[in-house]
C-alpha cells in the first residue's frame, strides 16, 4: 500500500454531496506498549488530519491513541467546484504527509 | 476499658476528621484529571485522564442532551484492535444551523478523549466513520457540537471479547 488511499467519486454534480474516505499506513503506537526488551515504546500517533478542498479546510480530524493502526476516516462534503482534495497530517514525530485526490464537477 | 463509652466517641470523631482528610484528598485530585487528547510523549495517561474530564473538557459546562446524535457500532467486537465505528447527526447543515464538531469519548481506554473531528456547514452531511480501538467492553459516548453551541450526545454500549491493550497489540 501507498502511504494512504483516497477514494472519492472522480465525478460529481454541483452541490452534490460526496463521501470521501482516507486510510492512512501509520501504526498508530499508542505509547502502552512495551517492546522485547520491556522499553516501552514511545507513542507515535497521527495527530491532526485535515483535508482542504482547493484550499478551504473542509474536514480535520485531531486523532489520539484511541483511533486503530492505519486510520480510516470517513465523511461527507459538498462538491462545489472542479479541483483536488487535498489531505495532509502530522504525527508525534513530526513527520509530516501529504496526499491529493482530484475531482471533476460537472453542472 | 471502663471509660468505653467517651473512647468510642472520640474514635466516632476520628473516623469523621478521617472520612473529611481522604474528602478534602479526593477534591484536589479530582481537579487534576486534566484531560488531554495527546498528552506529552512519556506522560502515563492513566494518571491525568477520566472519562468525566474529557467530557467536562469538551462541553466545557455546557448542559448535553441526548438526541440527535446518533453512534453505531456493532454490538459484539471480536478484538478491541479495530471497530468500524459511525456518528451520525441530525442537521440541516446550513450556514445558520450545522454540526461543528464531533468527538469521541470512551470510558474504559487508557486515554479517553479519543477523537475530535471539526466539520463545518460545507460538509453538506453531518456524518462520520472511523474505526477505533477498545480497551474492553465498554461504553461510548459521542458528542456533537452544533453551531449553535448546544451539545448533544448518544452512547453506545459494545461488547468487546478481546481488548485492544491485553496482549500489547
Amino acid at each position: 500500500m501507498a502511504v494512504a488511499r483516497i477514494q472519492l467519486p472522480p465525478q460529481a454534480k454541483r452541490g452534490e454531496v460526496i463521501e470521501v474516505r482516507i486510510i492512512v499506513k501509520h501504526p498508530m503506537e499508542t505509547g502502552f506498549r512495551y517492546d522485547a526488551y520491556g522499553r516501552l515504546t514511545p507513542r507515535n500517533v497521527i495527530r491532526s488530519l485535515v483535508c482542504r478542498y482547493n484550499g478551504t479546510v473542509v474536514f480535520e480530524g485531531l486523532l489520539s491513541s484511541g483511533i486503530a493502526a492505519n486510520p480510516y476516516l470517513r465523511f461527507f462534503t459538498r462538491a462545489v467546484e472542479s479541483g483536488e482534495l487535498e489531505f495532509s497530517w502530522i504525527d508525534d514525530d513530526k513527520v509530516t504527509g501529504k496526499l491529493s485526490a482530484p475531482i471533476t464537477v460537472i453542472d | 476499658m471502663q471509660k468505653s463509652f467517651p473512647r468510642g466517641e472520640r474514635r466516632g470523631a476520628l473516623l469523621r476528621f478521617g472520612a473529611a482528610l481522604i474528602a478534602l484528598a479526593a477534591r484536589p485530585r479530582l481537579s487534576l484529571a486534566q484531560p488531554v487528547l495527546n498528552p506529552e510523549v512519556g506522560t502515563d495517561a492513566r494518571m491525568i485522564n477520566t472519562p468525566e474530564g474529557a467530557i467536562r473538557s469538551i462541553v466545557k459546562g455546557a448542559p448535553m442532551r441526548r438526541g440527535r446524535v446518533k453512534l453505531e457500532l456493532p454490538k459484539l467486537a471480536e478484538n478491541g484492535h479495530s471497530v468500524a465505528l459511525t456518528v451520525s447527526v441530525e442537521s440541516p447543515m446550513t450556514e445558520q444551523d450545522h454540526v461543528r464538531r464531533i468527538d469521541l469519548v470512551s470510558e474504559k481506554n487508557p486515554v479517553p478523549h479519543m477523537a475530535t473531528f471539526l466539520l463545518g456547514a460545507r460538509a453538506g452531511r453531518a456524518e462520520i466513520g472511523t474505526r477505533v480501538r477498545l480497551n474492553g467492553t465498554q461504553r461510548m459516548t459521542a458528542i456533537a457540537e452544533l453551531s449553535d453551541g448546544s451539545f448533544w450526545f448518544d452512547t453506545f454500549d459494545v461488547t468487546v471479547t478481546e481488548a485492544a491493550c491485553l496482549d500489547g497489540g
